[in-house]
């Protein structure tokens, strides 16, 4: 299966974006057998990389930056793509189908993947200070590592899924380490009061302050360096190294000008086309879910691969409605969860197997009647054991009001 | 086809097991990648294939 250009050779296809789901869309266009030209651009120097192991194995030193390589060399070289690093796009002509790079390149093409990513949300004023990290890029998880082995007290912003599990890589280190933010519970938001919960047990007893609850207003600094953070009652946590981990933003700025509809990413329709010949995947897609009936907008690992996968085969002509259940893990200390579905904040949560105070569980979240979601606590295969539970709660009708 | 697995790259998310149940387990205590079939017949291919793809952790290689 292949598609066609105008002139009826093998289609062109630019892949903006080189990380996994940039990488993943190549890798199976060609394990599809299309044989046209791929180009991959990618603003980051760097060959494609996964990012999971940046707030953990990478962080803690567990593993060399090499390991956390997408392919080899070798691999990369047999998938006959063009790659382009270091040379971000600027500008995205729909009608004329083509992308302008940075440097001047001017790439058309018959499809384009749009899979650029997020960018981390920063607090104001801190590019101006040194000793404050964002963590999205292998650059920024090595500067960060430099900081932890050099500093003494860490304070981490933002109690989602990856300030969680940067203070607890920082706490392996030995590093004295605060985590703020405006739950009350790391990951609330996440999965909820009950496993929040636990989890805040967790940190305490590893010996994580947590100073949740409460806003953060910005950072103090004396001499060009970060000196604490200052909390919406006025207290000031000291620190010399303070990581903004307070979630991030789809990277569409270069699209501003293209005509797409952008709303919380890039709007696409079922099949995640934003426009005739143009897709997006990954961190900055947001579709529609038909399952859901609903915009998604995912940031998980397991997406950037599955949605990737189903939009090659959409560019090949073989494509469905893309209507995934989500799958996220964290690792944090001797914890791993593993999150199947939809954890809404309403949910009414079961614990169904195993034991909360044992530390090994699964919860099931039930929504308006269906379960929409499972979480694994040291649990992994009865967690996924579960999955059909949420696989049967999409297919069901939607209850009526 | 001949398949690896890296139990110490595993995450135990199980996708391997959605995409190809008959070549992949996973451990009832950890949930880490069990090999039940390291040499899977040719009707198995796609799937395997598949399975290494959704790797979220890349724990799957795979030798033609």
């Amino acid at each position: 299966m292949s598609i066609d250009d105008d002139a009826g050779g093998p289609a062109r296809v630019l892949v903006v974006g080189a990380s996994a789901s940039g990488l993943t869309t190549v890798e199976a266009l060609r394990r599809k057998g299309h044989a046209g030209p791929i180009t991959v651009l990618g603003d980051e120097p760097h060959a494609p990389y996964d990012r999971p192991p940046l707030s953990k194995q990478v962080l803690s030193g567990a593993w060399e930056p090499e390991r956390a390589a997408l392919r080899t060399r070798d691999v990369l070289a047999a998938l006959d793509a063009e790659f382009v690093f270091g040379d971000p796009a600027v500008a995205l002509d729909v009608v004329g189908r083509s992308v302008r790079t940075e440097s001047g390149r001017e790439l058309p093409a018959d499809a384009i993947v749009i899979a650029t990513g997020v960018r981390p949300r920063q607090l104001p004023g801190q590019q101006d200070l040194a000793g404050v990290h964002v963590l999205r890029t292998l650059d920024d998880c090595l500067a960060l590592r430099g900081d932890l082995l050099a500093g003494s007290r860490l304070v981490v912003v933002g109690e989602g899924v990856l300030g969680s599990e940067i203070a607890a890589t920082a706490r392996t280190l030995g590093l004295d380490v605060t985590l703020t933010g405006p739950l009350a519970a790391p990951m609330a938001l996440q999965v909820g009061p009950l496993v929040s919960g636990v989890l805040a047990e967790l940190h305490t007893e590893r010996g994580v302050k947590l100073r949740l609850g409460t806003g953060v207003v910005g950072l103090t600094g004396e001499g060009g360096r970060v000196t604490g953070v200052r909390l919406a009652t006025d207290e000031v946590l000291p620190a010399d190294v303070v990581v903004v981990a307070i979630g991030a933003i789809p990277a569409t700025e270069w699209l501003a000008d293209s005509g797409l509809e952008l709303d919380n990413g890039v709007v696409c329709d079922s099949r995640c086309r934003a426009e005739e010949g143009i897709y997006a995947v990954g961190d900055v897609a947001r579709w529609h879910h038909e399952g859901l009936g609903r915009l998604v907008r995912l940031e998980n690992r397991t997406n950037a691969t599955e949605q990737a996968m189903a939009v090659a085969a959409e560019i090949l002509g073989e494509g469905r409605p893309y209507t995934p259940v989500p799958y996220f893990w964290t690792d944090q200390y001797d914890a791993k969860l593993q999150v199947h579905g939809f954890l809404p904040a309403d949910a009414e949560v079961d614990v169904v197997e195993g034991d909360l105070t044992a530390r090994r569980f699964v919860a099931r979240y039930r929504s308006e009647g269906r379960v929409t979601g499972v979480l694994g606590w040291n649990m992994p295969k009865q967690a996924r054991l579960r999955r059909q539970e949420i696989v049967d709660g999409l297919d069901a009708p939607a209850p009526t009001h | 086809m001949k398949v690896v697995v890296d139990e110490e790259k595993c995450v135990a998310a199980g996708q391997c097991v959605n995409a190809a149940m008959d070549v992949f387990d996973q451990r009832e205590e950890d949930g880490i990648v069990v090999l039940l079939d390291e040499n899977p017949s040719d009707d198995l291919a796609d799937d395997v294939r598949t399975a290494a793809a959704v790797c979220p952790a890349l724990a799957i290689r795979i030798e033609e």
